[in-house]
C-alpha cells in the first residue's frame, strides 16, 4: 500500500468524507480549508441531507441510486443522527398524476392510502389521500453529521486547518485532494454551479418523522424534518451562479410549498434563509480525475451526503492502488473519469 | 422561414427541466432541432448569473431563441427581451406574457401590448398566444410575422386542446408561419399539429421529462417528419360512410370463374 501522506483541501462533506475514508484505510491525511469555521462557506451546510436514492431516480441517471444506497449504510455507521425512517413523496389532488408519473420512475416504495399515511405521519392525517412510501430512505442532519465527521477525525489525530488556501503544489510525497467543490474551477473549466435556495422554519405545531416530498408540476419541494421543532425546506435549482441572498420569489415558493404541506406551517418562525451553489459537471454527476499528484474528487450538485461515500472509496481506491506511484510517474492525466 | 431564416428542422426544443445539461446536449441532438429556447427570467436575476448555462446552450451552435417564460407583466416582459439581446446578440424573443399562475394561460392583452413596444424596439417577436383568431390579428397588426398558439396549457402533456381553433386559424392565416407552442405530450400530438398544416411545433417538458429524454426527442422528430409529409400528402377527409377500396361488383365474376 502506497503510505504517501495525503492533503485533502475542502471541509465540505466531500473532503470530510475523502478524509476519514483515506485515514480509515491507515495512510496518513490532513485537511485544509479556506474557510474560518466548519461549514463556512460550504454548501454542505445547506444542504437537505436526505438520503433518497431510489426516490433522486425520479430525474437523474440510473447510477446516482446505485451508488447512493451505500451511502446509507456508510453514514449510519459513522453519525449516530442518521435516521432510517424511510420518506414520504405526496402531492395535491390536483397533481395526482405527479406522483403516478413519480412512481413509474423509481423503485422500491409502496403506495399508502389516506390511513396508512396518517399512521406513518400523524401530522398528515386527511390531508393526503395517497403518497409514496421509500420504507429504505434515510435522512440526516448536515450540519450535525459535519460535525460528526470533524469529532471522529480530530479522534484519529487528523488535523482540520481553517483560513488555508489549496496549496499551488504540494511537497513531492504528498498527494492533494482537490475536494473543494465550486471553487475548484479555477482547474475545472466545465464546473458549473447551480444555484439553491433553502429555509429553516421552526414550529412547534407540526411534528414529522421523515422527509417529505411535494409534487408539484413547477416546484418540486421537500421538508426535511430536523429535531427540536426545525425543519428545512429546500430546494430550489436554478442555472444561476450568483451566490446572493434568497429571493423573495423562491423564498414565496418555498413557504408556500410548506404551507400547503400542513397549514400550522403557516404560524411557523423563519430561522434561516440560506443560498449556495452545487458543484455540478455537465452530466450531473461526481467524477474523480487525476492530473499528477492532484485528484480532484467534484461535482456532488444536489447529491452532497448521499454520494460522497462513493466519491470517497473512489477517492481511497485510486490512492491505495499497488500502482498509484508508478502511474504519477507517467505524464499527467488529466480528464480521467470514474463515473 | 421564420423571420427570413430558413430552416430545415420543424421542431424547437425548450432547454429546461433536463435530467442534465449532458442529457440536454444528446436529445437536442436526437431531436435535429435547429432552434433552442432558453429562459432568461429565472436563472438571470440582477446579476446575469446564468453564464455557465446560457455558454453550455450558446455553444452547441445552434440558433438560440430566448424566452420570457415567467413573466407576469408587460413590463417585466420587455425588461426581459432587452436583457436577452444582449446576452444572446439576437433579435428573436420567445414573448409569454403570462395570466395566470395556475394555467400558465397567456395575458392576451399584455401580449399584443408588449408585442407592438418590442416590435417598435426592433426585436422579431415569437408570441406564445391561445387560438384565439383575433388575438392573432392583433398581434400580427403589433407586427408580429409568427404565431405560437398553444396546443394546451404548459407542461399539461394534454395535446391539441382545440382542434378547431388551430384549423380555424391555419385557414385564416395561410401564409404565417405558425408554431403550436406548448402542452404536447406524446409524439402523436405533434403529429397532428403538423397534418393540421401547421408549420413546425415547439416543446420542453413532453422530452424533458421523458423517462429516457433522448429517445423521446427522437420520437418527435419522426412525429414531425411523418406530420409534415402526411400534410403535403393532402390526407383524406373523414366521411361518414364506409368507401370500400376494391370494388364490391367484380365479386360475382370471381365467383364465375370459380365455378
Amino acid at each position: 500500500m502506497a503510505r504517501s501522506s495525503v492533503i485533502v483541501t475542502g471541509a465540505g462533506v466531500a473532503g470530510l468524507s475523502c478524509a476519514l475514508e483515506l485515514s480509515e484505510r491507515g495512510l496518513a491525511v490532513a485537511v485544509v480549508e479556506r474557510g474560518h469555521a466548519l461549514g463556512d462557506g460550504c454548501c454542505s451546510w445547506m444542504a437537505g441531507g436526505m438520503l433518497a436514492p431510489w426516490c433522486e431516480r425520479a430525474s437523474t441517471e440510473p447510477e446516482v441510486a446505485a451508488w447512493g444506497a451505500e451511502a446509507i449504510d456508510w453514514w449510519s455507521r459513522r453519525y449516530a443522527g442518521t435516521e432510517r425512517q424511510g420518506s414520504l413523496v405526496v402531492a395535491q389532488p390536483r397533481d395526482a398524476t405527479d406522483l403516478t408519473r413519480f412512481a413509474h420512475r423509481t423503485e422500491r416504495f409502496r403506495w399508502l392510502e389516506g390511513d396508512a399515511i396518517a399512521g406513518l405521519e400523524p401530522a398528515l392525517a386527511g390531508r393526503f389521500r395517497r403518497a409514496l412510501f421509500f420504507p429504505d430512505e434515510a435522512h440526516l442532519d448536515p450540519r450535525g453529521a459535519l460535525a460528526a465527521l470533524a469529532g471522529e477525525l480530530g479522534r484519529r489525530g487528523v488535523t482540520i486547518e481553517f483560513g488555508v488556501e489549496h496549496p499551488a503544489r504540494a511537497s513531492a510525497n504528498e498527494i492533494v485532494v482537490d475536494c473543494r467543490g465550486y471553487a475548484a474551477r479555477d482547474l475545472l473549466p466545465d464546473l458549473r454551479g447551480v444555484r439553491g435556495e433553502m429555509v429553516v422554519v421552526r414550529s412547534p405545531d407540526v411534528a414529522l418523522s421523515r422527509p417529505v416530498r411535494l409534487l408539484h408540476p413547477r416546484l418540486p419541494l421537500y421538508i426535511v424534518p430536523r429535531g427540536n421543532g426545525l425543519f428545512m425546506i429546500g430546494a430550489t435549482m436554478i442555472e444561476s451562479e450568483r451566490r446572493g441572498p434568497v429571493s423573495v420569489r423562491s423564498a414565496m415558493e418555498l413557504l408556500s410549498a410548506a404551507y400547503a404541506l400542513h397549514p400550522a406551517f403557516g404560524e411557523a418562525e423563519i430561522v434561516e434563509l440560506g443560498a449556495d451553489l452545487r458543484p455540478a459537471f455537465p452530466d450531473n454527476l461526481p467524477q474523480l480525475r487525476r492530473n499528477g499528484r492532484v485528484l480532484h474528487a467534484n461535482g456532488l450538485f444536489r447529491h452532497g451526503f448521499l454520494l460522497a461515500p462513493t466519491l470517497a472509496r473512489w477517492v481511497a481506491d485510486a490512492i491505495t492502488r499497488e500502482d498509484f506511484e508508478s502511474e504519477v510517474s507517467h505524464a499527467d492525466i488529466p480528464q480521467r473519469r470514474r463515473a | 422561414m421564420l423571420y427570413g431564416v430558413e430552416l430545415s428542422s420543424r421542431l424547437l426544443l425548450g432547454t429546461a427541466r433536463y435530467p442534465s445539461p449532458a442529457v440536454l446536449e444528446r436529445a437536442i441532438k436526437a431531436s435535429g432541432a435547429q432552434i433552442v429556447t432558453v429562459s432568461l427570467r429565472r436563472e438571470g436575476g440582477a446579476s446575469r448569473a446564468g453564464q455557465s448555462f446560457w455558454s453550455f446552450v450558446q455553444s452547441l451552435g445552434l440558433r438560440v431563441l430566448p424566452n420570457t417564460a415567467g413573466c407576469h407583466s408587460v413590463q417585466e416582459a420587455v425588461t426581459t427581451a432587452h436583457m436577452a439581446r444582449e446576452l444572446f446578440d439576437t433579435k428573436w424573443i420567445k414573448l409569454e406574457v403570462i395570466g395566470d399562475a395556475d394555467t400558465l394561460q397567456p395575458d392576451v392583452f399584455g401580449l399584443v401590448e408588449a408585442a407592438g413596444i418590442l416590435t417598435q424596439d426592433g426585436f422579431e417577436v415569437f408570441p406564445y398566444t391561445t387560438e384565439d383568431l383575433v388575438v392573432a390579428d392583433r398581434l400580427l397588426e403589433a407586427g408580429c410575422r409568427v404565431l405560437m398558439p398553444w396546443g394546451a396549457p404548459i407542461g399539461s402533456a394534454r395535446g391539441l386542446n382545440n382542434v378547431y381553433g388551430l384549423r380555424s386559424l391555419r385557414a385564416h392565416f395561410p401564409d404565417i408561419p405558425l408554431i403550436v407552442d406548448a402542452g404536447l405530450g406524446v409524439p402523436s400530438h405533434a403529429a397532428a399539429a403538423m397534418e393540421l398544416g401547421y408549420d413546425a411545433v415547439l416543446l420542453n417538458t413532453a422530452v424533458a421529462e421523458a423517462g429516457d429524454p433522448v429517445a423521446m426527442a427522437r420520437a418527435f422528430a419522426l412525429a414531425v417528419e411523418a406530420g409534415r409529409t402526411a400534410f403535403l400528402a393532402q390526407p383524406l377527409e373523414p366521411r361518414d360512410m364506409a368507401q370500400p377500396s376494391t370494388p364490391v361488383i367484380g365479386k360475382a365474376a370471381l365467383e364465375r370463374f370459380s365455378n
